[in-house]
């Protein structure tokens, strides 16, 4: 037995490592010899991830047993209550702490809930303008990442543990050696970065080793937008776009509800327009009050949720996108061989110019610079810029052409010219482009180090691998949207040894090596804050400069941001066509300049229209994003926008590709294109555009965690980075498809997308509404509301609270982060794809959605459905038990502890909102999970029904604090997890009995109706209908029941 | 009946001619007493042992890892336990229904038939009782929280719950009909204690006798009480159906929410029952050469009555599908459309096929005489009433308000064997009772004896 290796591995963990002998402790060949006698057949299955986890589990009480034998007595364990209870700190009180989750760079700025020591949920930061209290899935699920089990846990060196020291040894001699060529050989990739620190770190890392490179890679990368900013502003530059000011926007492939870092924000002041258009009492504001509702168009190739919300949508292929730009601005005469294409620009061209100054033309991150051109120059012609779209120096730290930086690194590995090469939180390995081989070239670098939260495929074949430091072990900083700073506290000292990528760097840097991470940022700000980092105007929030150091580092702590950080919007200085009257002018002045040109030459295989074979687009998967989430089960399960796949990639086709092709949902497909291959499943996706396929990107996963790996083999074959290439990122023409015959099983958590003429989603348009506010009432499809008096036996009635909560679909843009964040709030298991499959996931509020209209360009609706909190709860009368009851305040409570599970509850709700535990889902036995759990909430064992509470542990903690306090609960102090999420505001909560409150108002208007009235359920979750604005010009005539459909 | 025949000669006699008093003693109580027990018993009983270990596995699995074993899920929450109970719970009608209604209405014809309906009835209300239990997510603690015990908490059932009456109907049911039986056994047993020539056996039915002399005064009490538990099992005939229907009639689903529902379960319920009389006498006269007894006149009453609740049954169905209409309501509309048209159609159009054509069958004479076509129709109806409950349990659920919720229910491998497994373990302890008990009445029979009659009217 190898004592040194033993202590070796002991000093480099950080935590406490449990071992269960020293054998399992060396980990010697021995030992693993050992286990192989012992337990042959099943030794195998620790290669296994899935066989590993069902061999643990029959294994684990065995070995437990085995090791506790011995013992005749439990040894002593004290446990020590606190001496001087810590500040701040009530046991059974959470903390909220305002720190950021970067999400490709950018600062998602959130509030996080802490229970004695331990993170269990994040919220957005209210007071932060890129969150207003609302986040993405993203940021919700980052928490479960953090306790993570599969993290990559400690430094190793080519799979053996090493020490933090040991690392820091051992590249002194390789950075020594680059010194002396002023870092010739010594190459960084990161992501794209926006922190502050970091870029001042990087600066002293050139300024030592000036031959040093800096590569950025993200695969979703922005190189369009930031190359056509650049282009316009003459230095690199955000476009910010201000949704509220804007009456007509169209988008130009542009998904601003849903993806990107200020999709947050942009859904919120979106929301509140068109709502306020709606509803003068629902306004936020008099002024918006005022404004009419906005009008959407989307010009789009993949189905979005951009598109579903939008007035009207214009499906082309990614290609043809810019043809449609162009004829927008009217530099190109082109005609579209579709009648309704034409028709459809022209009334937009129309509609704009109609609306200058208040209009808003956005292209989307996956068009090339281009289109992002051609839509800045509409703006600024139509004189928006300044108003609803402004321009602000990028927050990017180094901001480059990401695809060309990722090029060059590969050449330059290629070529032997990288010595060490550093890889922060990037995965190239899985995510590079086909063609730049980035896997085989890497081996050809002497010295590579990955760092990362996870053991990847890029790390797979580094020799250092560092673990990163989850964003909640983090001291940092980073930017939003907007530009604001905020800097990361950490919520939890790191679980295991990660580091962050400031103390990595710091080992870069002369004299910042062996600085912690939390003095590298205190320092850096400290300066900032002084003045001696130029570029901050710092005041507090009178703008006022701050008493003093400390006083403005606990401001910032506390509040989450720096105030005075956002970007000061610049006005384009050059490329910018003088301000005409039409847009027609406008345009030709603009195509006679140079940059549409350049534009033309950046985007080689935008004109595709020609070329024989289909498009492939390319797109980040909805939910697991670049793989980065593959091994989040929370963002596996959560189902995909549109389609409601749950675990799986897919292909998306339009109905007639799937006709000419005799596609079914389900069958795999091999997609050729350009001489790769990989594979895909099938879903038939009505309103995709003809002649294209989507396939989304990051699934495939080869190394990943034991959620991420599926169990199907034919998964492997799922991954679209095999096709991309470096050219075409997003994409090209020359695909190829075969049908291979085989066929996956797609766990869906929504089978049927018709409304079947019953209109749970009832839809008007905002004409119709404001000629007649019954329209809504007309709508009815199920039949009579059931008048009170049905009853002979007196109402309850409700003397203290009565809560209520109202759902706006016109708001509602089917994100699905209220699903998340109530999973998240309420210790929701995951269930895994099979049971999805089975139809027994677990998320007590859903996101139903429909299509009605056409096949081809269908209208798109979405509906949250968390239970209803009936007044006839059809549930509680059938109960043998009495586990679900109403309670005083009108909830309808589950008694977890009383339910003996004969599922008559759910049978009988006639929303089927109602989960049932069929088997233990919830994992008892990863002690990392334990901490992530909220102690509020109890967590179910198996056999038991669930449902959404209304968050009922948040309303009791208003209550404590109220009566506390000795006041009434205010209006808004309650806030369930999925309407504090909702970045469309669109779920409110509150007190019924309450005549001022938010929800009763909501509930006053003339568009409240309740989901399945017709049976006197009596439901206290109601709906606003979905009202939109529709081009009177563009409209196709529905049937007074616009949502029927059968 | 319409038989001219009939009109002018005795009716076909219950008991074919030549059997004494002692002969019918002997021949019944010989299947018990002989030992000599025909090899399809054997067989019958092992294979049913097998299927019955094929439940005990499946229960135990269930009880390790939970309900999600089965194919159960939200929407259809309730899948092969439910149909299942309901099924085993009609088919344990009849038994009552005989010994009971056709005793007060003074059919003599039950008489051969009683004994072994009775005994099928507690067999097949033992393999029902199973389901409700083993359904629930968590049965051990089901199987006392259903019960009003009083306890410290003070916490009751919630006697609003269709699922509670259940609970009391079948529980009465089954104590009921389990002491209808027993008492119905007594005179028996004693025939068979006199009869036993092996000590042990002697003493073991001695036992169960409890003490039964044949004392006039003993016949007395006996007929009292037999008349009395007859009173009391005619309401639980009914109401133990009506019941279970309210399971479903009190739901809001579309499919179960209908007036209908009691009478066309009980109808439901005769219908199977007879069914599974003539499943179970056919082949056992056969095994036993009982065909004196278990004359064709039997069975071709039970046919008829088959024909006649099955005639109810349909009604039953018609008038769902005409009110699926008529109501004008969409979610009823589409219900009864989703059943003919939907996913499941192959089974409401076998259902209709089993249990409204082929029993139309019974209309010819031939086939109700004939033990083979009456044993055929009956195993179809059998099939019938199964998917009928299928029907109604889960094509109800699996499309009900909301279309964003609608699934699919497919049962699995446990499903199945917990299902065969019932099958099993009925036929394992049905075969136990006709080797060890009296299958038929042997003092009724004896009073159907010529012998009997000539001493009746004698005595007056």
């Amino acid at each position: 037995m190898d004592f040194s290796a033993i202590k070796s591995r002991l000093a480099g963990s950080e935590g406490r490592l449990y071992w269960r002998s020293l054998g399992e402790l060396s980990d010697s060949d021995q030992f693993r010899d050992y286990l192989h006698r012992e337990f042959p057949e099943q030794a195998s299955q620790w290669n296994d991830p899935k066989g590993r986890r069902e061999f643990l589990k029959l294994m684990s009480a065995s070995l437990a047993l085995a090791g506790v034998s011995a013992c005749t007595k439990q040894p002593t364990e004290k446990i020590i209550p606190y001496v001087r209870q810590p500040e701040n700190l009530v046991p059974g009180r959470p903390l909220f702490f305002a720190t950021a989750i970067p999400f490709g760079g950018v600062a998602a700025p959130v509030l996080v809930e802490s229970h004695e020591g331990h993170p269990t949920k994040i919220e957005g930061n209210p007071q932060h303008p890129a969150s207003l209290g609302a986040t993405d899935i993203f940021a919700q699920a980052a928490i479960l990442s953090l306790y993570d089990p599969d993290r990559s846990q400690t430094v190793s060196y080519r799979s053996e543990v090493r020490s933090w020291g040991a690392f820091l040894s051992a590249i002194t001699g390789s950075l020594g050696a680059q010194k002396a060529k002023q870092g010739a050989g010594l190459r960084f990739l990161s992501e794209t970065i926006t922190s502050p620190t970091v870029g001042e770190q990087i600066t002293l890392i050139q300024r030592s080793f000036p031959q040093a490179k800096w590569h950025q890679w993200d695969p979703v990368p922005h190189d369009g937008a930031r190359a056509a900013a650049a282009q316009g502003a003459g230095s690199a530059s955000d476009a910010i776009y201000h949704f509220d000011k804007a009456d007509v926007i169209v988008t130009l492939d542009a998904d601003f509800l849903s993806s990107g870092p200020a999709s947050v924000r942009y859904s919120r002041d979106f929301a509140e327009r068109r709502r306020a258009g709606v509803d003068v009492e629902h306004g936020s504001t008099a002024e918006a009050g005022a404004a009419a509702m906005s009008r959407l168009y989307a010009i789009e190739s993949t189905p979005t949720l951009t598109g579903a919300k939008a007035d009207h949508r214009l499906a082309l292929r990614a290609s043809e996108i810019e043809t449609a730009a162009r004829s927008l601005s009217g530099t190109a005469a082109v005609t579209f061989s579709n009648a309704s294409a034409q028709k459809f620009l022209a009334a937009v061209v129309k509609d704009l110019q109609a609306h200058r100054g208040r209009s808003l033309v956005i292209a989307g991150e996956y068009q090339p610079a281009a289109v992002h051109h051609l839509a800045h120059q509409l703006n600024q012609s139509l004189g928006n810029v300044g108003t609803t779209i402004t321009y602000a120096p990028t927050m990017e730290v180094g901001s480059m052409d990401q695809t060309a930086s990722l090029r060059d690194l590969a050449t330059a590995m290629d070529a032997g010219q990288v010595e060490l090469l550093v890889i922060l939180g990037a995965n190239p390995v899985f995510t590079a482009p086909a063609d730049l081989k980035f896997q085989e070239r890497l081996a050809k670098v002497p010295l590579t180090i990955a760092h990362s939260l996870f053991p990847d495929e890029t790390s797979t074949y580094c020799h250092w691998n560092l673990p990163e430091a989850h964003a909640l072990e983090s001291w940092g900083d980073a930017r939003a949207y907007d530009g604001t700073v905020t800097v990361m506290q950490p919520l939890i000292a790191p679980l295991y040894e990660g580091r962050t990528v400031v103390e990595v760097l710091a080992a870069f840097v002369p004299g910042q090596n062996g600085k912690s991470g939390h003095d590298l940022v205190k320092d850096y700000w400290t300066r900032a804050h002084a003045g001696t980092v130029a570029g901050y105007a710092i005041t507090d929030a009178t703008g006022q400069p701050f008493k003093s150091a400390d006083s403005f580092w606990n401001h910032v702590l506390h509040d989450g941001f720096v105030p005075g950080t956002a970007a000061a919007a610049h006005s384009l200085t050059s490329g910018s066509g003088p301000a005409a009257a039409g847009l027609a002018t406008t345009a030709s002045t603009a195509q006679s300049q140079s940059p549409t040109a350049n534009a033309q030459s950046l985007t080689p295989h935008a004109q595709s229209q020609n070329s024989s074979g289909l498009e492939i687009i390319f797109r980040p998967d909805p939910t697991i994003w670049d793989g980065r989430f593959a091994n989040n089960g929370w963002l596996q399960e959560l189902p995909k926008p549109l389609t409601k796949i749950t675990w799986d990639p897919t292909a998306w086709v339009g109905i007639k590709l799937a006709e000419s092709e005799g596609l079914h949902d389900g069958d795999i497909i091999e997609l050729r294109y350009r001489g790769n291959t990989a594979k895909l499943p099938v879903t038939i996706v009505p309103g995709h555009p003809d002649g294209a396929v989507t396939a989304f990107f990051g699934y495939g996963r080869h190394r990943t965690g034991r959620v991420g790996t599926s169990a199907d083999e034919a998964a492997k074959d799922f991954n679209i980075y095999r096709l991309r290439t470096s050219d075409a990122l997003w994409f090209g023409s020359g695909l190829e498809i075969a049908k291979t015959g085989a066929r996956h099983v797609i766990a869906r958590t929504q089978e049927h997308h018709l409304m079947e003429g019953r209109a749970p989603v009832r839809v008007a348009t905002s004409e119709e509404y404001r000629k007649n506010p019954k329209v809504i009432e007309e709508n009815r499809q199920g039949g009579e509301k059931p008048p009170r008096t049905l009853t002979l036996i007196p109402e309850w009635e409700y003397k203290g609270h009565k809560w209520g909560m109202s759902i706006d679909l016109t708001s509602c843009t089917g994100c699905s982060v209220c699903t998340i964040a109530c999973v998240a709030e309420n210790n929701i298991p995951v269930v895994g794809k099979d049971q999805v499959n089975r139809g027994r996931e677990m998320h007590w509020i859903r996101v139903d959605h429909y299509f009605s209209g056409s096949l081809d360009n269908p209208e798109t609706v979405h509906q949250p459905v968390p239970c209803m909190q009936c007044e006839n709860a059809p549930c509680e009368l059938v109960c043998p038990v009495g586990a679900t009851v109403h309670n005083a305040e009108g909830l309808n409570d589950m008694v977890y502890n009383r339910c003996v599970g004969t599922r008559y509850c759910s049978n009988n709700c006639p929303y089927k909102v109602r989960r049932f535990n069929f088997l233990l889902y919830q994992d008892w036995e990863t002690p990392s999970l334990e901490p992530l759990r909220n102690p509020d909430v109890t967590v179910r064992s198996r056999g038991v029904m669930e449902k959404c509470t209304y968050c009922v542990q948040r309303i009791n903690y208003a209550r404590v604090d109220a009566k506390r306090q000795d006041r009434p609960i205010k209006d808004g102090e309650i806030v369930p997890a999925c309407a504090a999420a909702c970045p469309s505001d669109a779920i409110v909560f509150g007190d019924l009995n309450d005549p001022e409150s938010r929800v009763t108002k909501m509930k006053m208007l003339e568009r409240n109706y309740g989901l399945l009235e017709e049976l006197n359920t009596r439901p206290r979750t109601t709906y606003l209908a979905a009202i939109t604005n529709p081009n009177p010009e563009l409209e196709t005539p529905r049937p007074a029941a616009s949502t029927e459909h059968s | 009946m319409l038989n001219p025949k009939a009109a002018t000669y005795e009716p076909v006699p219950l008991i074919e001619p030549g059997h004494t008093l002692a002969s019918i003693s002997d021949k019944i109580g010989g299947v018990v007493l002989s030992g000599r027990t025909p090899l399809t018993w054997f067989i019958v009983v092992s294979v049913g042992f097998m299927l019955m270990g094929g439940l005990g596995m499946a229960v135990t699995w269930l009880l390790i890892k939970g309900t999600g074993i089965w194919g159960v899920n939200i929407p259809v929450g309730w899948g092969f336990a439910i149909i299942n109970f309901v099924w085993w719970i009609g088919i344990g009608h009849a038994g009552t229904l005989i010994s009971a209604i056709l005793l007060l209405l003074k059919q003599g014809w039950r008489t051969s038939i009683n004994r072994f309906a009775e005994g099928m009835t507690i067999f097949a209300v033992m393999c029902a009782g199973l389901f409700p239990l083993i359904h629930t997510g968590r049965p051990w603690l089901a199987a006392y929280w259903l019960f009003p015990y009083p306890n410290s908490m003070g916490v009751w059932p919630q006697f609003r719950s269709p699922l509670i009456w259940d609970v009391f109907a079948v529980s009465t049911y089954f104590t009921v009909s389990l002491l209808f039986w027993y008492v119905g056994l007594i005179p028996d047993l004693a025939t068979l204690r006199d009869k036993a020539t092996f000590r042990p056996v002697k003493m073991a039915y001695g036992a169960l006798a409890l003490g039964w002399r044949g004392s006039a005064r003993h016949w007395q009490r006996y007929e009292h009480v037999y008349l009395l538990l007859a009173g009391l099992s005619t309401p639980l005939v009914l109401s133990v159906h009506t019941v279970v229907s309210f399971d479903f009639a009190v739901g809001i689903i579309p499919g179960w929410h209908a007036t209908i529902f009691p009478p066309y379960f009980v109808a439901g319920a005769i219908y199977a029952g007879f069914a599974m009389v003539l499943t179970l006498a056919i082949p056992i006269r056969k095994m036993y050469g009982l065909e004196d007894f278990i004359t064709m006149r039997h069975l071709e009453n039970m046919g008829k009555v088959t024909l006649v609740t099955g005639m109810i049954v349909a009604y039953g169905y018609i008038s769902e599908a005409f009110f699926g209409w008529y109501s004008a309501n969409k979610y009823e509309g589409f219900m009864i459309w989703n059943r003919m048209t939907g996913p499941y159609w192959p089974i409401y159009w076998t259902l209709v096929l089993c249990n409204i054509v082929m029993p139309q069958f019974l209309w010819i004479r031939r086939v109700r005489t004939s033990a083979l076509g009456l044993f055929a129709i009956a195993m179809v109806v059998n099939v019938g009433m199964w998917l009928e409950r299928f029907v109604i349990v889960v094509t109800s659920l699996h499309r009900d308000f909301l279309p964003s919720s609608w699934g699919m229910y497919y049962p699995t491998i446990w499903d199945w064997m917990t299902f065969i497994g019932t099958i099993g373990m009925f036929l394992v302890l049905f075969f136990l009772f006709i080797r060890f008990l009296p299958m038929i009445s042997i003092f009724e029979m004896r009073t159907m004896a010529p012998e009997a009659k000539i001493k009746h009217s004698e005595g007056h």
